[in-house]
């Protein structure tokens, strides 16, 4: 049985809140729940956990939020300002509505679930993280994305995958358009395996027949192949 | 292949004219002629090698029958320097106020890496990380470590923020403000590749723009995120390229930064477009009394620290930074100089070993290599390739080092000491005189022999 902790934002401030979630919380050991009450949109709650605890944030909340977490399952109950979970690196962040622009950005490892939309730039310079998207991206998504995967149930903006490295993205909806060395490749047994396992792991349906794969065309690696090594 | 010409027109032969042109001298020539056979702009490393107004243009009124000089063996001169007083909790306590730059491992060697931190520990300041992470051997060896926070994010990680004594989120970088780091396949080694978590040997292009966050009201935010994460532990410094500096520097403030590093247009890099290094920023000169200006102007003269960088190197230079009002320099060219750039030996094994060869393979010479973003450094610096990397041993590297940081404190204090004061932070933009107009504009001193400031006066 969990045992449950509340936090009030309204009596205490984010310094605190984070103080308590880095220091204070680990050391009771495992299997603890922290309920974050009236976040009313503050910024950089839940910042640098590094514990297996679950948070849930009972509203909407601002930027950075659960930004480089580690361990830690963190659950927003509304929507989410910028860059939500960048540099996760393990642990998983669930947003039950909509999140702004760069969500999990440069993200190293762990699950990120927008269960609605997300704004442009989602997954920007991701580096091993999964991220599934209910809803649809905005323009620029996975741009530069280096290591990972995006899931995008719905659709996708201008310049999806803008100078991929190696990350993988699969959309389920419609593609505005690629970026420069995006390319769209065939689903394979293991791209439908991949993606049904995240789809469930997220909570959504496993149905993976309308996905694209989203890969490199890997012309951006070498700078101009006959210049040798000669710059 | 060079094939011998008919020479038709050698009957015409008479007196050589040559006058070269100023437009279009040899230099031109060169840089055009490699423009048409490439059709690839020109890569190299090191900072600005055109003439710039320098710190060389000012000089010291030291101490005569108006002001009375400390004796220079006798009387003491501090140089410890405290940075970071604003909202850490723990600032950076240093002896000296010259710190080591941000240089990356992947454009330095992990010898190297571990050479600076060993130095500097043993002079008791600071090194600084760079594009790619931190690496086990410097963080070993330094007793202070600046952790960078860069637009690339290779390799960052909250383990080794926690572990860092202080943050630099780096905006820009003098070389070349508004471009991202630049790492060519050659060096992307296996440990590199996998540091930043990207194939081996691709031509690594980092962006210029960090992914989380654009304007300076999000910087805002994303400060406080850093500090969050930290628990207000540590300070945070801003790092930008000279361009725009009142404006930046300002912007930095607001943002809430506890140190604001300028890296004027003469700092290095281990690779990035000639173009770029050559024609855009402002010499440090130039840039260090805008930025003492705009602190001074946000009321937080003292309270938020100033670190200069960019051609930083000798005692002269930084006793002048500090006289202009900088609280620290870092240097990273000089450093590596220090290590041997450019000389034409390498010590192995207690012995000086000629690499004249080395540099001809690169198709330059000690004195004028700036080939960096070869990885084929012919002193094993700037390489990742494990032959040319054992040419710098960390200990004898660490030893030169330490010696280079020892002379410029000396330098430091003995000008300190002549212009009267018994701290290096003393040192004041009255002690100095300019010796040309730019100079004087520029630094916003007098001409020497006048009481002229070009603009003010
Ligand atoms: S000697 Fe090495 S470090 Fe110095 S400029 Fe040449 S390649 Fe770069």
């Amino acid at each position: 049985m969990d045992r449950l902790i509340q936090l009030d934002l309204a009596g205490l401030t984010v310094r605190e809140l984070n103080q308590f979630l880095h220091q204070e919380l680990p050391s009771r050991g495992a299997g603890w729940h922290v309920d974050v009450l009236n976040p009313n949109g503050m910024h950089n709650l839940a910042v640098g956990l590094n514990a297996s605890v679950d948070v849930d944030i009972r509203g909407h909340a601002g930027y950075f939020i659960a930004g480089m977490n580690q361990q830690a399952r963190v659950t927003v109950h509304g929507n989410v300002g910028w860059s939500v979970a960048e540099n996760i690196m393990s642990g998983s962040v669930r947003v039950k509505g909509c999140a702004s622009e760069c969500a999990a950005a440069s993200g190293h490892g762990g699950l990120v679930v927008i269960e609605q939309d997300a704004s442009s730039r989602c997954g920007i310079s991701m580096k091993g993280c999964d991220i599934v998207v209910g809803g649809s991206v905005g323009h620029l998504s996975a741009f530069m994305a280096q290591a990972g995967t995006l899931v995008v149930r719905g659709n996708a903006g201008p310049g999806l995958g803008d100078s991929l490295y190696e990350a993988v993205i699969y959309v389920g909806g419609e593609i505005h358009s690629l970026g420069a060395d995006a390319r769209e490749e065939p689903m394979q047994m293991e791209d439908h395996a991949r993606v049904a396992e995240l789809l469930t792991r997220a909570g959504f349906p496993a149905e993976t027949g309308r996905f694209k794969r989203i890969a490199s065309a890997r012309s951006l690696y070498h700078w101009h192949a006959d210049a040798g090594d000669r710059y | 292949m060079l094939m011998q010409g008919t020479g038709i027109n050698s009957i015409m032969a008479g007196h050589l004219r040559k006058e070269e042109s100023f437009s279009f001298n040899r230099q031109v020539l060169d840089y055009i002629h490699h423009a048409a056979e490439h059709g690839l702009y020109e890569i190299r490393g090191l900072g600005a090698k055109r003439a710039l107004p320098t710190f060389d243009d000012l000089v010291f009124l030291t101490a005569s029958a108006s002001r009375y000089p400390l004796e220079g063996y006798r009387e003491k001169c501090i140089s410890k320097t405290v940075l970071g007083t604003r909202y850490a909790k723990r600032p950076i306590e240093l002896e000296i106020p010259i710190t080591i730059a941000g240089m990356s491992f992947g454009a330095l060697s992990a010898n190297v890496k571990e050479a600076l931190g060993r130095a500097a520990s043993a002079m008791g300041t600071s090194t600084t990380t760079g594009d790619g992470g931190m690496t086990r051997e410097e963080r070993q060896s330094s007793r202070t470590l600046v952790y960078q926070c860069l637009p690339s994010r290779y390799g960052f990680n909250p383990e080794d923020l926690r572990q860092a004594d202080a943050i630099e989120l780096v905006i820009g970088q003098g070389a070349k403000p508004g471009g991202g780091g630049m790492l060519l396949g050659q060096k992307v080694s296996a440990r590199v590749a996998g540091m930043r978590t990207l194939p081996e040997g691709i031509d690594q292009r980092s962006a210029c723009r960090h992914p989380d966050w654009t304007g300076p009201d999000d910087l805002t935010i994303k400060l406080l995120e850093l500090r969050e994460i930290t628990d207000w532990q540590v300070p945070i410094y801003v790092k930008m390229g000279a361009t725009r500096v009142r404006e930046d520097v300002k912007l930095a403030v607001k943002a809430g930064a506890d140190v604001v590093v300028i890296d004027g247009m003469q700092g290095g890099t281990a690779a990035t477009q000639q173009t770029f290094i050559e024609h855009s920023g402002i010499p440090t000169l130039a840039a260090l009394p805008l930025a003492v200006e705009a602190l001074d102007e946000m009321n937080v003269l003292g309270e938020v620290q100033l670190i200069i960088s960019g051609g930083i190197r000798s005692g002269a230079d930084v006793a002048k930074a500090l006289a202009l009002g900088a609280d620290a320099v870092a240097i990273g060219q000089g450093v590596l100089m220090a290590l041997g750039c450019n000389s034409d030996t390498y010590h192995q094994a207690g012995e000086n070993i000629d690499a004249t060869a080395d540099y001809t393979a690169l198709q330059t010479a000690a004195g004028f290599c700036h080939h960096c973003h070869t990885g084929r450094c012919p002193v094993g610096i700037t390489t990742q390739i494990p032959q040319l990397e054992t040419r710098l041993e960390p200990e004898w590297g660490a030893r030169r080092l330490k010696n280079y940081l020892q002379v410029l404190t000396m330098e430091l204090t003995t000008l300190a000491r002549a212009c009267g004061k018994s701290n290096v932070h003393h040192l004041e933009r009255e002690d100095l005189v300019a010796l040309t107009i730019e100079a004087a504009a520029m630094a916003k001193v007098p001409l020497a022999g006048t009481n002229w400031i070009p603009g003010k006066s």
